[in-house]
């Protein structure tokens, strides 16, 4: 079985300082890297030999109003089926520079997944072949998911968290 | 003839027709369409009854449930699960249980993880068994259809008895069940063991071989296994196209490495195949059933988690820290620990997943399902692209997107 130690030595190898804190949370290597480098990360895990980690469970974002420079992040779930192995790639983007790069050349499931993104933070997958809204209507002049937007209508006086237990 | 006046309209137009002209008809197939099985446009463009291209238009019932979860303590986003795919709505339930459990180090016992193996293989059963026999509806067996819903109908009421409700199930509680299983519950689960497989029988001599319905499913809306996986296929639809990909073998949860059953794969990745692999796999989830239910371990049916799980009643009633934690859990005043977490279990279209990060408050920072209507659904124009119409509407019913699931 793949261990997590050989894929990250391997990617250190391979890209250097560009991919960077490393962690395993509840046994899932997880990793950042810059959006520079985030296809040529994904196409080299893909196409590796050995690992094949060509599955992308899952891709979606992140809103952290507080971090300067970094507000949003994206993240990919990429799993490889022959030695059951999963990873979690992180990459953060500036909110006054939303633009990444589109996975939809890699993997055809990212396209659904890139719009959902962008429907709910409005983080631009450049080079996607139909960037437009998914889920929300096409009208909708804001990006919902994001912390700024709270769920229930502030004015009210009557919902007072402390008691709801939030 | 010449003293015959014809009628204005019937004098033949003295200018000349003009000249045929070839174009496309767009066809709107749904919001509410019947053949839909669910709230889904597909605007098709038709070179008379072939499809040339598709786009779908989905949301029709998003609802914001990943907003919704950043502000409601773990226990309450259960309810919001359900109503994801609501076919199958105790494997979402559980599905999120274990998320948190795994989040929080919460270990289950035994017997816990058993009666929620038996009601997630119960689940599954009463969803591939909507899916094959809407099938069967879509290709003009509607019998077969009311036949099987009679036992869907007992699966629900095993729900029932498990948890009071039936469709919108919000089954189990954060470290076990929410009680035992009853011996109703457990004589109802025998009695569906045995009065099963002669209905689901009947249900394949009518379709498995049935000339219509083989000439109408095979060779429909086929997607290749390096498609399927650049797709994000997962589940059945996955296997019908011949990879053995299932979470519960590859990744076991709630002691799924237990059992002994097999995984059904297919060749094609056409209807026919998608509709066999289901149709075995009810025969292991029965199996699988079977084999908890008999080899149900004795022992509590929730973990020593005080925090988290509910205490009984009679506790809170005369005993200070019962009534502590009662009134916390209730008012969702406990605390998460900081975490970040991606559980998957196997739902009933594919991987279920859980993508949750927990900043150490009440409420998630952000939860993220990984559904895989959702994901799956955007193959669709490919595979239904040069096939009619009506080879159009079974391609969608064999891949049983759920609405619910698809818009979340």
């Amino acid at each position: 079985m793949l261990g997590n130690q050989e894929v990250a030595e391997a990617l250190l190898e391979k890209f250097g300082d560009q991919v960077f804190d490393f962690e395993e949370p509840y046994g899932l290597l997880t990793l950042s890297t810059n959006r520079g480098e985030i296809i040529s990360l994904l196409e080299f895990l893909r196409d590796h030999k050995t690992y094949q980690v060509m599955f992308l469970t899952d891709l979606t974002g992140i809103h952290y109003p507080d971090a300067q420079d970094k507000e949003f992040m994206v993240v990919y779930h990429l799993h490889s089926f022959i030695h059951n192995f999963r990873i979690r790639v992180k990459v953060s983007i500036a909110e006054a520079d939303i633009h990444i790069p589109t996975a939809t050349g890699l993997f055809a499931c990212a396209n659904w997944m890139e719009r959902e993104t962008y429907d709910f933070y409005g983080i631009l997958f450049d080079g996607h072949p139909n960037l437009t809204r998914i889920l929300n209507i096409e009208e909708m002049d804001y990006f919902p998911m994001r912390k700024e937007y709270a769920l229930e209508d502030a004015t009210r006086e009557d919902k007072i968290d402390a008691l709801f237990g939030r | 003839m010449a003293d015959i006046e014809l009628l204005p309209h019937n004098v033949p137009s003295k200018t000349e027709l003009p000249e045929l002209v070839e174009e496309l008809t767009t066809l709107n197939l749904g919001p509410t369409h019947p053949a839909t099985h669910g709230v889904f446009q597909n605007i098709l463009k038709m070179d008379g009854e072939k499809i040339v291209s598709g786009e779908q238009t989905i949301g029709y019932i998003h609802r914001a449930f990943e907003k919704i979860a950043e502000r409601r303590p773990f226990y309450q986003i259960t309810t919001l699960t359900d109503r994801m795919n609501y076919c199958s709505s105790p494997i979402n339930n559980l599905g999120w249980h274990m998320t948190v459990e795994k989040l929080l180090g919460v270990e289950i016992p035994k017997r816990a993880q058993y009666i929620r193996v038996i009601m997630m293989e119960l689940a599954r059963i009463t969803d591939h068994l909507i899916c094959n026999s809407i099938l069967g509806v879509d290709t003009g067996a509607f019998t077969g259809f009311l036949y099987v819903m009679q036992k869907r109908e007992e699966v629900y009421e095993i729900y029932e008895e498990v948890c009071g409700a039936r469709l919108t199930t919000n089954m189990g509680r954060l470290g076990g069940m929410e009680r035992d299983l009853s011996s109703t519950a457990i004589r109802k689960i025998h009695e569906f063991i045995k009065s099963f497989p002669p209905v689901l029988r009947e249900l394949e001599k009518l379709l498995n071989r049935n000339r219509i319905f083989m000439d109408r499913t095979i060779n429909v809306g086929p997607i290749s296994l390096e498609r399927a996986l650049s797709y994000g296929f997962t589940g059945p639809n996955l296997r019908a196209a011949g990879l053995d990909y299932d979470v519960r073998v590859m990744n076991p949860y709630s002691s799924y490495e237990d059992f002994d059953f097999i995984i059904p794969v297919g060749q094609n990745g056409d209807t026919y195949d998608r509709y066999m692999v289901r149709n075995e796999e009810m025969w292991q989830s029965l199996k699988i059933v079977e084999q908890a239910v008999n080899n149900l371990p004795e022992g509590p049916y929730y973990a020593d988690a005080p925090e988290y799980y509910l205490p009984p009643k009679q506790e809170v009633y005369q005993n200070m820290e019962a009534l502590i934690y009662h009134f916390k859990i209730v008012m969702g005043e406990i605390d998460a620990p900081i975490g970040e977490v991606y559980h998957a279990v196997e739902g009933g279209n594919g991987e279920l997943g859980f993508y949750l990060i927990s900043d150490g408050g009440r409420a998630p920072y952000r939860l993220h399902f990984r559904r895989p209507s959702f994901i799956y659904y955007q193959a669709y124009p490919e595979m239904c692209k040069g096939s009619t119409l009506s080879d159009a509407i079974l391609t969608m019913s064999s891949l049983n997107v759920i609405a619910g699931e698809l818009d979340a």
